[in-house]
């Protein structure tokens, strides 16, 4: 009988599946939850962004598109990244189109890294950096960000992390799951950090659109930086298309035109639907951002009053849709708060550590549902923590 | 001003303090700027979108189009004055194409608003002609789309 274990991979065997699998099999085993997992949007795209897409395929649109993408939609990339961030690509040889963020991220991780480099990666944080890392054949370096500092890495933790193998640093801000963003001041003392060494900067800017109160601003803008800069983004949060697959890379050309043989090879070009809408998206979706925007701000605002009323702080979240609250009050373990939540209120929210070992203590909450879900789940965490008082946990 | 109009048209429920939030402004600001909203008769009204068929009330709704001979010292503003007044009334619009009124009406049968129309509306002084049309099934009414999909199609599992 053939031995499947001596066949895969000895990088993809030791790569570990979520470290929160129990909490997942147990949430997929619960019917009716009110869950606050969701990673995504819950708007539907924009009509007029499904609707080119749609003209696409009538029109028989169905071929493969050039492999860095349609020129117009790399044309519309550079305009677009110019006109909200101040960046300047050039649409043909420093934009390409990938296939969601995800491709993104992982072309640029295995264009640089070699065996035993070290890409270093701030947590909590979204949960691909690692095992892609490692995958390309990297040593990941955590570095675990505190909410003291507001979640946000610091010249100081990046200073200490870096040594003669450091690659790579992952950069991703605004920050799944903390909501946490850089100022100028902060991505100033990150340059100074990186000027004069010989590390790229993977920035993923996933949730560039979904800042509150202040606007998002990419290091490939601070002085010196663009030339180490990686930028990684894409459609999905900001008009809430994450079934289109749809991201880009954007880079100086000389990092790019290595980067796109690795897209041509093994992607060979995004879906051409998508790349249709995506170029509408971005034409003509300004005002469906804006409002996208606000929904969200007003939830973030919402939950983030409601958790306090109940007794539960948070570092206030300054983008994308989630929050991470200190739950770790409570004598439980982050997953232990979670599973019993979901078992005892059938609620559910993602453990902190999920995200990293930095995660331990808090959980994370995503406000891309109704207000009237919203209020649900948190009439069921205000029972739960009242419950937990009860047994004389917490204060 | 406008995009405040626009959120509150969208949900009325929305307190001051969020639309301050969403509008970048103070909620004092906001407060003041409603004030006097309502004040000058731009918001005219807040009410609640209720899906009837949920409840066993029993109603019915019907789209009636009339044609009117206009008056001469008062055109059709002085005919939709007589009718708006009507409490059976919910909406009255003047139209451009083949008629000059369009009439919304809640009964709570049909026979209701075949009587009402019979009695009240037809025989109004320089009323012509109308058609009534009942309204079968409601499937988006001011913006809100009824019978909202009950479940998140999105994989909770997912993050």
């Amino acid at each position: 009988m053939i031995n499947y274990d001596t066949l895969f991979s000895n990088t993809l065997k030791n790569t570990k599946p979520s470290g929160i699998r129990k909490f997942f099999d147990l949430l997929a085993d619960m019917g009716d939850v009110t869950a606050l997992t969701v990673g995504q949007p819950d708007f539907v795209t924009p009509y007029h962004i499904r609707e080119a897409a749609i003209e696409s395929l009538e029109e028989g649109k169905t071929y493969y598109t050039a492999n860095a993408g349609t020129k117009e939609l790399r044309e519309e990339i550079s305009s677009y990244l110019s006109r909200r961030f101040g960046l300047s690509y050039d649409a043909k040889s420093e934009v390409f189109v990938t296939v969601g963020g995800s491709e993104a991220i992982d072309v640029a991780l295995r264009s640089f890294i070699n065996p035993g480099d070290e890409v270093i990666i701030p947590t909590p944080t979204f949960v691909c950096y690692e095992p892609l890392a490692k995958m390309a054949g990297a040593t990941p370096v955590i570095i675990n960000c505190r909410a003291e500092c507001g979640w946000k890495l610091t010249a100081d933790e990046l200073r200490e992390k870096i040594t003669d193998k450091t690659k790579m640093l992952v950069l991703p801000y605004p920050n799944n799951p903390t909501g946490a963003v850089l100022d100028k001041e902060e991505l100033e003392a990150i340059a100074e950090v990186l000027r004069g060494t010989n590390i790229i900067v993977l920035s993923d800017e996933i949730y560039a659109e979904l800042t509150y109160g202040k606007r998002h601003i990419s290091i490939a803008s601070i002085e010196g930086m663009r030339e180490r800069t990686i930028i990684a983004s894409g459609f999905s949060k900001a008009y809430a298309m994450t079934g289109w697959r749809l991201g880009y890379l954007a880079a100086p050309k000389e990092i790019l035109s290595e980067m796109l043989k690795l897209h041509q090879y093994a992607i060979m070009c995004a879906p051409t639907a998508s790349q249709f809408a995506g170029r509408e998206a971005m034409r003509e979706g300004d005002a469906d951002v804006e409002y996208m925007r606000a929904e969200y701000n007003r939830r973030r605002l919402r939950i983030y009053e409601g958790l306090k009323e109940i007794g539960i702080d948070s570092v206030m979240p300054e983008g994308a849709f989630y929050i991470f609250p200190y739950i770790g009050g409570f004598g439980l373990s982050s997953e232990e708060f979670c599973e019993r939540l979901l078992y005892e209120e059938r609620c559910a929210i993602v453990p902190g550590t999920a995200f990293g070992e930095a995660g331990e203590g808090y959980a994370r909450i995503s406000y891309a549902y109704s207000t009237r879900h919203i209020k649900e789940a948190l009439s069921k965490i205000a029972r739960f923590i009242e419950k937990l008082k009860a047994e004389g946990r917490g204060n | 001003m406008e995009k405040l109009l626009t959120l509150l048209e969208r949900d009325a429920t929305l307190t001051p303090a969020e639309l301050a939030v969403m509008l970048s402004k103070e909620e004092g600001e906001i407060k003041e700027m409603i004030a006097e909203l309502e004040a000058n008769g731009t918001i005219l009204g807040y009410k609640t979108i209720v899906d009837w068929d949920k409840t066993d009330r029993e109603y019915v709704n019907a789209l009636i189009e009339v044609k009117v001979m206009p008056q001469h010292d008062g055109g059709f503003d002085k005919i939709a004055d007589k009718i708006k007044h009507l409490p059976e009334i919910k909406g009255l619009y003047l139209m451009s194409g083949g008629f000059d009124f369009t009439v919304l009406l809640e009964g709570k049968t049909m026979k209701e608003v075949a009587f009402f129309v019979a009695r009240k509306l037809a025989p109004l002084e320089n009323v012509t002609a109308t058609a009534t049309h009942f309204v079968l099934k409601t499937y988006k009414d001011k913006g809100t789309v009824y019978d909202m999909p009950e479940k998140d199609p999105r994989d909770k599992l997912l993050i």
